[in-house]
């Protein structure tokens, strides 16, 4: 099976180790085997080793080394933020940061919720094999 | 004792250097006048005789003396400091218990006593827990609050929680020999009326908050999976 996603100018990676986690950034350049230059609206420039980036499926439409003010406007055009929200990768990662904000009480709402969930299902269950039994 | 506020006291003799003055001894007992008080008293300075003391009693010698020195205990000022109490609790933040047999409880906190435990109450028809002291070491504050501003706590402190000192009754001979017969301790009436006059304002701001009642009145544990350390409590 060939690779989907490959290191190259323009991709989209999310990082997964140091100081900068959670943050998308984009691949700008690739400096040699093991490290990339990558750039964001919101950080400064910079190389990161390949191990700390995780590939994503977005891909943009820039030069090498843009300007910060092209970057942002290619990110916009390609709808980065909107496309990696509507992916399931970036769902459960915002599903997972608004789990971990949840205080104690959150907790037992949603306890009580998932309980209700499980009767009203148990209940269509019951309903919909009555009427094959039937 | 503040002393009192006024003038600085200004020496007569300014220095000059550290330790030597502008002017001599001599003209310094000219210059402060000493020898007009001495010509007012007669050539001397005015003396006051310490007053004669009222004679001790006269005290028979003990016929005991210890034969060690007795040590004297040391003199301990230390006063303790207040308890601080913890930024996540105020009062009407929910608790959750971490020790003894209430453990796991979430209750609700009420104020601060004076010696630093924290009063709490269930309340004691949600979950069983009583009017009851807490430290706060054994405790979780969690965000969630309560509003008690319709609660009265101002009766409470130390003392009302206090053991009642049970008073030995003499034993005749005839009631050693009894198997003794155990008075079943109940609480006392006036403390089941606190615990209703404290709670029944705090059930109905519980029950405005829907779920909230249920909350109370589930025991917390951790699961699988569940990071005490990362959890928000």
């Amino acid at each position: 099976m060939p690779f989907k996603r490959y290191v190259e100018i323009g991709r989209v990676a999310l990082v997964n180790y140091g100081k900068d986690y959670g943050k998308l950034v984009v691949i700008v350049d690739v400096l040699d085997q093991n490290r990339a230059l990558v750039d964001a609206p919101d950080m400064v420039r910079s190389q990161m080793n390949f191990k700390r980036l995780s590939l994503t499926d977005i891909k943009i439409d820039i030069n090498r080394v843009p300007r910060k003010k092209s970057l942002i406007e290619a990110m916009e055009k390609a709808d980065v933020n909107n496309k990696w929200e509507n992916s399931s990768w970036g769902r459960k990662l915002i599903v997972q940061k608004r789990r971990a904000a949840l205080n104690d009480f959150d907790r037992f709402k949603l306890m009580l919720a998932k309980i209700k969930k499980g009767g009203l299902v148990r209940q269509e269950l019951a309903k919909l094999k009555k009427e094959n039994a039937a | 004792m503040a002393p009192k506020q006024g003038k600085p006291r200004v020496s007569r003799n300014p220095e000059l250097i550290r330790g030597i003055g502008k002017f001599s001894r001599s003209k310094m007992y000219h210059k402060r006048g000493l020898w007009a008080i001495k010509a007012k008293n007669g050539g001397v300075f005015p003396r006051h005789d310490p007053k004669p003391k009222a004679a001790a009693p006269a005290e028979k010698p003990p016929k005991f003396y210890p034969a060690d020195d007795v040590k004297k205990p040391l003199v301990n000022k230390r006063k303790p400091k207040p308890t601080k109490l913890r930024a996540s609790i105020t009062p009407g933040t929910v608790l959750i218990i971490l020790a003894g047999r209430f453990k796991g409880k979430r209750v609700v906190f009420l104020k601060q006593l004076p010696s630093g435990l924290l009063l709490v109450s269930g309340p004691f028809k949600i979950n069983g827990v009583p009017l009851r002291r807490v430290n706060q070491t054994y405790v979780i504050g969690t965000s969630t609050k309560v509003d008690i501003s319709g609660v009265n706590v101002d009766k409470f402190d130390d003392k009302y929680f206090a053991k009642e000192v049970e008073r030995k009754k003499k034993k005749g001979e005839n009631e050693f020999f009894e198997s003794e017969k155990e008075e079943k301790k109940s609480l006392p009436q006036e403390k089941k009326d606190d615990q209703k006059s404290v709670d029944t304002p705090l059930i109905k701001a519980i029950e405005a908050v829907p779920d909230l009642k249920a909350y109370l009145g589930a025991r917390f544990s951790l699961r699988a999976g569940m990071k005490p350390h990362e959890l928000v409590f």
